[in-house]
């Protein structure tokens, strides 16, 4: 035990602070975005996954964000389902509809992979702000409601109505998404994953098989990103067709690529620091974008590996110091 | 008239991907930029329509020319991942920089030619006639200036080889500017000449770049007929389906046929398997 607590003390800490965030935050508004960020370190590890691990740039992630949030949104509404029941039924159903199109667009390799999946993510936008019986259009579904409670024998019941809970309920998600996530890039499966990103020809050769491989991590990445879209709809009790837009997977895939890619911290890191960072700097308005854009490119020449890949660049240097000393 | 202004981008995106290698997902930007340079000129300095063109592909050849220099020849060595995400940083900022300088409401050119004429019993405007006659003439010119002039073979040199073209002394950085500059020049034109029939606005480059790879794509990547092809088939789709079907999925139609060519033919109509990538 103490062991463990000398070696991951850092990691300790920062679950302690996560844990007590409801506690310190000074006003609601910025709660909110805490919650938000929490939510998009869900949404951005899974982007990860196929990006980081595997190497293929799927720009549809913001569709399967969306198409996990209408599913949870529309079973609740239509069907009158458990929140319970409909967030591993939605994501199910989305990671399906992902393997489907997955089998198609993943024979596709590189630029032409980004651009089938680019116009899937659109097609998917396109249907759901038009077709208005079915998704209510751009008026989107609301009214319904928040997670069931979850009875507790002897001490009552969890309910999910306020800030709060929906933080910790969002907490719990990233948790287990990062120990799934860890889980995996650490196992074998991870290892082939890793092979497709760094040399596909290689890694068919030595028995890999590299299109059932990228499936995979397809499918599994796109798991996450529907509980990521599902969580997103009780969050906000009412969703709309920008939850399956282009500028979703655009957030992903910035929050990945700053905080760095094929690391599990990144996307977190990323996830955090840019809307933090972005509410600090809304006095620029409508100049903050231009920052973002031109930071994305000076980091992507400097930095390829992102704010991780700096940490870590700087930690060797700091160390070789000590050493050479 | 939509098709040959979607070949005329496309085929310049075409040639800089034959050259670099590099999907330049900024290009529809350039595009959008250039309607902006142009309503500009002729809004503010006062050109007429053919001055403000001709000063419009110049700028833009220099700012095509810029945007290589400063978001893609850091990367050339990267892995393509790198050039992508470079590109996507400069298409925030330059749509983000068009809201900053002319806000995000659309904005009109006022259309130098709105006569129509009726030819055989089908209504046209001059105006698009215009388009279409220029694109033409446009595109006939690249494939001329690439196929039979010597500045224009190095491109198809370095896209045929670039260490073989380094070996028999081509320039190979000077001739990656000049297919930037004929790209975005091409783009900006394409604007410039739609730009009386539509309205302006900051987020038309995101959806005519798809557009444009989606073309370039049907066609392969780095080929040039395919461009062209591919530009004209998708302006048909585009016109066929949103006037028979359904007019709010338009896109959709594009966009469908890109996934199932794909999946059948996974490197686009006319594309060559390349070794060794």
């Amino acid at each position: 035990m103490i062991r463990l607590f000398k070696e991951k003390w850092f990691y300790i800490v920062l679950l302690l602070i996560a844990l007590a965030v409801p506690f310190i935050m000074p006003n609601r508004y910025f709660f909110q975005v805490i919650i938000t960020c929490c939510l998009f370190s869900i949404g951005a590890l899974s982007m990860n996954l196929i990006l980081g691990y595997t190497g293929q740039a799927s720009l549809a992630h913001g569709a399967f964000f969306g198409i996990g949030a209408y599913g949870v949104a529309m079973m609740m509404q239509n069907l009158g389902w458990s929140f319970w029941i409909a967030l591993p039924l939605s994501a199910m159903m989305t990671a399906f509809i992902g393997f489907l199109i997955g089998f198609l667009a993943l024979r596709t390799r590189g630029a032409y992979f980004a651009i089938t999946t680019l116009c899937l993510g659109e097609i998917v936008g396109l249907v759901i702000s038009n077709w208005t019986e079915f998704t209510g259009g751009a008026n989107g579904i609301n009214g319904y409601g928040d997670p069931g409670a979850i009875p507790l024998p002897f001490v009552g019941q969890i309910t999910f109505a306020g800030q709060t809970p929906k933080y910790y309920l969002i907490l719990v998600f990233l948790l287990f998404t990062i120990f799934i996530m860890y889980r995996l890039v650490n196992s074998l499966k991870g290892l082939t994953f890793l092979a497709c990103a760094t040399n596909e020809l290689l890694a068919e050769a030595v028995g890999i098989n590299t299109f059932k491989t990228k499936l995979l991590s397809f499918v599994v990445s796109i798991f996450f990103v529907a509980i990521a879209g599902g969580l997103y709809a009780v969050l906000l009790g009412s969703i709309s067709p920008g939850a399956a837009s282009l500028g979703i997977t655009f957030n992903f895939l910035l929050f990945v690529l700053l905080g760095g890619a094929t690391t599990l911290v990144g996307p977190v890191l990323g996830s955090f620091v840019l809307p933090i960072l972005q509410e600090n700097l809304a006095f620029l308005a409508e100049y903050q974008m231009i920052l973002f854009g031109a930071l994305l490119v000076v980091v992507i020449i400097y930095a390829p590996k992102g704010f991780m890949g700096a940490i870590t660049a700087l930690r060797k240097g700091l160390h070789r110091k000590k050493v050479g000393a | 008239m939509l098709g040959v202004t979607y070949a005329i981008v496309a085929l310049g995106l075409t040639l800089v991907y034959g050259i670099l290698q590099v999907p330049n997902f900024a290009h529809g930007h350039m595009y959008m930029l250039g309607a902006y340079v142009c309503l500009f000129l002729m809004g503010v300095l006062g050109f007429g329509y053919w001055p403000a063109l001709i000063a419009v592909a110049v700028i833009m050849s220099v700012a095509g020319v810029v945007l290589e220099r400063l978001a893609y020849t850091p990367l050339v060595n990267q892995p393509p991942m790198s050039s992508f995400i470079s590109a996507l940083g400069a298409l925030i900022v330059l749509e983000n920089g068009v809201i900053a300088l002319w806000g995000p409401q659309g904005q009109r050119i006022p259309n130098p030619y709105p006569d129509i004429f009726d030819l055989f019993g089908v209504t046209m405007s001059v105006q698009r006639v215009l388009v279409i006659a220029i694109a033409f003439l446009l595109i006939v010119l690249v494939q001329v200036f690439i196929k039979k002039t010597t500045l224009g073979s190095t491109i198809e040199a370095v896209a045929q080889n670039p260490e073989g073209a380094k070996l028999v002394g081509i320039n190979v950085k000077r001739v990656s500017s000049l297919t930037f500059a004929i790209s975005t020049g091409l783009a900006a034109l394409a604007a410039c000449l739609v730009a009386p029939i539509f309205i302006l606005s900051p987020s038309m480059g995101a959806l005519l770049g798809m557009k444009a790879f989606v073309i370039v794509i049907l066609g392969g990547l780095g080929s040039v007929p395919g461009a062209i092809v591919g530009g004209l088939i998708l302006g048909l789709i585009e016109a066929l389906g949103g006037g028979y079907l359904s007019s709010a999925y338009k896109d959709v139609f594009g966009f469908g046929a890109l996934v199932l060519i794909l999946a059948i033919k996974p490197l686009g109509l006319f594309g060559k398997e390349v070794q060794g990538r």
